[in-house]
């Protein structure tokens, strides 16, 4: 009996994301997928339809939209939800600001991806989410290297490093006391590389903004960000038109572009196998200490 | 800063990665073996390192006043760890060659060592134990190597590092191998490989190093592309424990869940536990297409032809191969949690899908990991390991832990606080035969101890590709046992497995030339034919054995002596008359003649086995009809 054959690791890693996907239908009771545009967030969705097929996914997209996001992003956003028919639940920065619950940044660097946390907690409260899948990856970033598939947050929302459930073979444990949540990341194991190819292998629709474009930019120390209406762009910095792609897509005030002729998969692909900086390198929010990311999710942020 | 443009082409940014597989390792080292330093260097030398990074690191380097980068900053993850210089949890890496995708576990080694390494192990294909060249092999490389055998982890690789502060010594590195070779007999790993290294200087981690010649083997990087990994997968067994239902509406009803282990086609016959009912798959569903074959890991719906209740903790299984079903099992629990194991306390168990209550009844003895004693104790803290007993309130469906992971392994769950406090490695229920059930004649020699066999029925089983079994055929002289045994034997052997068939006659030969026909001898020929089968089935064999057995309380006690499941009685009958016209040995003439007397079937009782897994009426079916019958129930 020879029943052997290889295993592909993007085979491997889908199952291992399907998997996760059924665990928090089965484990929670309301979830929540959230959702950026961004690829990694829809890469989980393409999971989810897989996961629950020939069934609807059984749970609503969540978006924390900054109310800066690049328009595209919001199309995309809606064209897919109108097409699997799914529920969507927008939490606004804005509303978060008006309501006073938090305040603007200011000056030149002022973003709202800070103020998203509020926003996230708040808007999981509301709907009393006690699952909220995120598209996190370990190879992204230092502090998330250690990050569980299924990460418990106190009733706060909060995240403790130290206080982490042991995670074995392939067991989940979502119990949990009233009031505490889950974040859950299926997608724990890819890398950039792996999510790329993936979506070259399944063909699944990206914003454009992934492809290279012709756009306004201007650089500020070192990543060029777009010309928006949501950023200060200081005397100094020049405008320039450039062909420009984005490796990741948030909050436009932080999210950098490169410089790039990649108008295709297969030419993001080798872009990407080719980067000497890692994705999040572009991102400004990271930039601004040397732990920024790990004191961020200390406080509840994605 | 640089910039891409999606031109440039070297080896590394080959699209070619598309089919690699994926390797998942473990590392263990004591602090200061250098564990940071070697991931760093695998990074770094195949060229996994961005420069965002590189920077942030020479940076961190700097300012903690270090002259040289330092490599094992890449890996070391949070504030708190970076501030103590100690790593507290298990991280998980990953890089890439063109060959392979890798995920490293990376455990860290001080006191919380065992829990993590548990963890990390849980998930590991092969795992890399750090020995320091200039402090030679340590208690707790020992311990590394045992908990990589407990967790069964199939591929071990000893990395002798520090190669440079021992002038690359071969001497050194070979004492350390021989010692380490000495302690590992006593363990059950099958293939460890030694590798001289030093993470620092970088020789034999990636590239060759020059100032080991004597070295004959492969880099620690080499060695880690080309190392078999599926080879661990258990590929007998269909094991399908159900996460999911998905019903979205009437007409359709599918059972969600990733394999466990083993292989399934539509067609195939399967049985539900717990209910014990069964029935034949009818789709293998997915969103892309409909398989024709379901593997290990493969994440699946499946739809069956009868209506049956399903749910979540419920599990598919293959029709005539089922897994140990029973609410008391032994286990090695490594305990993970500040307050200790207490006896009889409820806990929480979550055993693939299903999710009942447990306690532990009897701590056995607990291990002590460094010296691999067994000591008494009445509870477990954290970070130790013990053979426990343990009660669930509603069976569970399980394998022993070394021959299927996914259906052996278990976490414990505080009822209070919610946390994983707990993981366990379950021992072989009734899969395996107890030696300790003793048959009559074992009691006249009862300070013999069992020692168990050298290669155990579990890789016996692997290597052949099937499980051992005992069909036992029962019935008069005459009915047919002989000619269907020999036929399906053929059959069996045939399709490559492993076979012995035992006959009344050959026994009575040789082993049995003592023992005549009376109900005293004919008990003890029995006796000694179930001790002789049971030798057999223990080294893997199918056993085919043909006796008349006439008493049903001799077959029950040969039945005794096999695991639940293995032990399969089959009914050979016929008209008595036609047996008397058959008959092959010329015994019923002797008989009705007076030579020979208590004949079954003719002057003396045959008693009929009450629930045999098969009758079969030679009256009736033809050979090749009954041997057909007999292989379905083989698997
Ligand atoms: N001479 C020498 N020193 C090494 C080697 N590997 C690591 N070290 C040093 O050993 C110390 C501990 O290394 P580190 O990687 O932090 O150990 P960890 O605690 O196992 O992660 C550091 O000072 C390293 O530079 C080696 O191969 N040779």
């Amino acid at each position: 009996m020879s029943e052997q054959r290889t295993q592909s690791h993007l085979k491997e890693l889908e199952d291992e994301g399907i998997y996760v996907m059924r665990e928090v239908a089965a484990q929670f009771e309301r979830p929540v997928l959230l959702f950026s545009g961004g690829k990694d967030s829809i890469v989980m969705f393409h999971l989810a339809l897989k996961a629950f097929h020939p069934g609807k996914v059984p749970f609503p997209l969540m978006h924390i939209d900054t109310g800066h996001n690049f328009p595209e992003t919001i199309e995309f956003r809606d064209k897919l939800v109108e097409k699997y028919g799914v529920e969507l639940i927008v939490g606004s920065v804005q509303e978060s600001i008006d309501a006073g619950d938090v305040e603007e940044e200011t000056g030149p660097d002022a973003s709202r991806n800070a103020l998203q946390t509020r926003t996230l907690l708040d808007t999981l409260k509301e709907y009393q989410v006690d699952a909220a899948l995120g598209g996190g990856r370990r190879d992204e970033e230092k502090a998330r290297a250690k990050e569980r598939f299924f990460s418990h947050r106190d009733v706060f929302g909060q995240w403790d490093p130290k206080q982490q459930r042991p995670e074995l073979w392939n067991l989940f444990n979502g119990r949990k006391n009233p009031g505490e949540n889950f974040r859950v990341f299926p997608l724990s194991n890819w890398t950039e590389m792996d999510v790329w190819q993936y979506i070259a292998q399944e063909k699944i629709d990206i914003p454009e903004l992934y492809f290279a474009h012709e756009r306004k930019v201007f650089n500020r120390r070192g990543v060029w960000l777009a010309d928006t209406d949501f950023v200060n762009r200081m005397e100094e910095e020049r405008l320039e038109t450039k062909t420009v792609r984005f490796r990741t897509i948030g909050d436009a005030t932080c999210t950098g572009a490169v410089l790039s002729n990649a108008s295709s998969m297969e030419e993001i692909i080798q872009e990407v196998a080719a980067a000497r900086q890692t994705e999040r390198g572009n991102r400004h929010d990271d930039k601004r200490s040397e732990t920024a990311m790990e004191d961020r999710k200390r406080q509840g942020y994605f | 800063m640089s910039e891409s443009n999606g031109k440039v082409k070297d080896e590394n940014t080959d699209y070619k990665y598309l089919d690699m597989d994926l390797l998942r390792f473990t590392t263990a080292g004591s602090v200061d073996d250098g564990k940071s330093t070697l991931i760093g260097r695998l990074f770094y030398d195949s060229k996994s390192i961005f420069e965002d990074q590189m920077e942030a690191i020479e940076k961190s380097s700097k300012s903690s006043g270090e002259e040289e980068v330092n490599l094992a900053l890449l890996t070391d993850g949070l504030k708190a760890e970076r501030e103590q210089k100690i790593t507290i949890d298990v991280a998980y890496r990953y890089f890439a060659t063109p060959k392979r995708k890798f995920i490293i576990a990376d455990t860290p080694g001080h006191t919380q060592y065992t829990r993590n390494m548990v963890t990390g192990a849980s998930t590991a294909d092969l795992a890399v134990i750090l020995v320091d060249a200039s402090k030679g092999l340590l208690t707790q490389s020992r311990r590394h190597a045992f908990i990589s055998s407990l967790l069964r982890i199939p591929h071990l690789v000893v990395a002798v590092n520090k190669m440079d502060l021992v002038d690359y010594d071969e001497k050194v590195f070979n004492e350390i191998v021989g010692e380490f070779r000495d302690f590992a007999k006593k363990l059950n790993v099958s293939d460890i490989t030694y590798i001289p290294i030093s993470a620092l200087k970088g020789d034999n981690v990636v590239d060759k190093s020059e100032h080991t010649n004597w070295y004959k083997g492969s880099t620690l990087l080499h060695h880690l592309e080309t190392v078999k990994v599926d080879a661990a997968e258990n590929i007998v067994d269909f094991r399908f424990p159900i996460q999911y239902v998905i019903r979205p509406n009437q007409n359709f009803r599918g059972f969600s869940g990733r394999v466990a282990s083993g292989h399934i086609r539509p067609g195939d016959e399967i049985t539900v536990l717990p209910s014990g009912l069964s029935s034949k798959i009818k789709e293998i569903v997915t969103r892309d297409e409909n398989l024709d074959i379901a593997y290990p890991g493969d994440s699946v719906t499946l739809t069956i032809e009868d209506e049956i209740d399903i749910s979540r903790g419920d599990m598919i299984v293959r029709k005539n191969n089922v897994p140990t079903v029973r609410n008391n099992f032994e286990a090695y629990v490594c305990w993970m949690n500040e307050k200790p194991m207490e006896l009889g306390k409820q806990y929480i168990l979550r055993h693939t899908t299903r999710t009942t209550q447990v306690f532990a009844e009897e701590l056995v003895y607990r291990m002590n990991v460094d010296s691999l004693n067994q000591e008494e104790a009445n509870e477990l803290q954290l970070n130790e390991i013990g053979r426990v007993r343990l009660k669930s309130s509603q069976p569970i469906f399980f394998d022993a832990y070394q021959i299927n992971k996914h259906t052996g392994s278990f976490i414990i769950i505080d009822k209070a606080t919610n946390v994983t406090v707990g993981a366990g490695m379950m021992r072989a229920g009734s899969t395996v035969s107890d030696r300790s059930k003793k048959s009559k004649a074992r009691e006249a020699s009862p300070n013999v101890v069992w020692e168990p066999w050298n290669i155990p029925l579990e890789e016996r089983e692997k290597r052949n590709g099937h499980k051992a079994q005992l069909i036992w055929f029962t019935g008069i002289s005459g009915a047919g046992k002989s000619t269907i045994a020999k036929e399906l034997e053929r059959k069996l052997w045939d399709a490559g497995k492993q076979t012995v068939l035992l006959d009344g006659d050959q026994v009575r030969h040789g082993l049995n030339g003592d023992l005549g026909f009376s109900p005293a001898d004919r008990t003890e020929n029995i006796r000694r034919v179930g001790e002789l089968a049971r030798l057999f089935f223990e080294h893997g064999n199918i056993v085919i054995c043909t006796f008349v057995s006439p008493y049903q309380k001799d077959r029950e006690e040969v039945k005794r002596l096999f695991p639940e499941g293995r032990f399969q009685e089959i009914h050979i009958t016929c008209d008595p008359k036609t047996a008397q016209e058959r008959d092959p040995k010329g015994l019923y003439a002797k008989a009705k003649k007076g030579e020979i007397k208590g004949l079954t079937g003719f002057d003396a009782n045959h008693e009929v086995p009450k629930n045999p897994e098969l009758r079969i009426d030679t009256d009736s079916l033809s050979v090749e009809e009954a041997v057909e019958k007999i292989l379905g129930l083989i698997d």
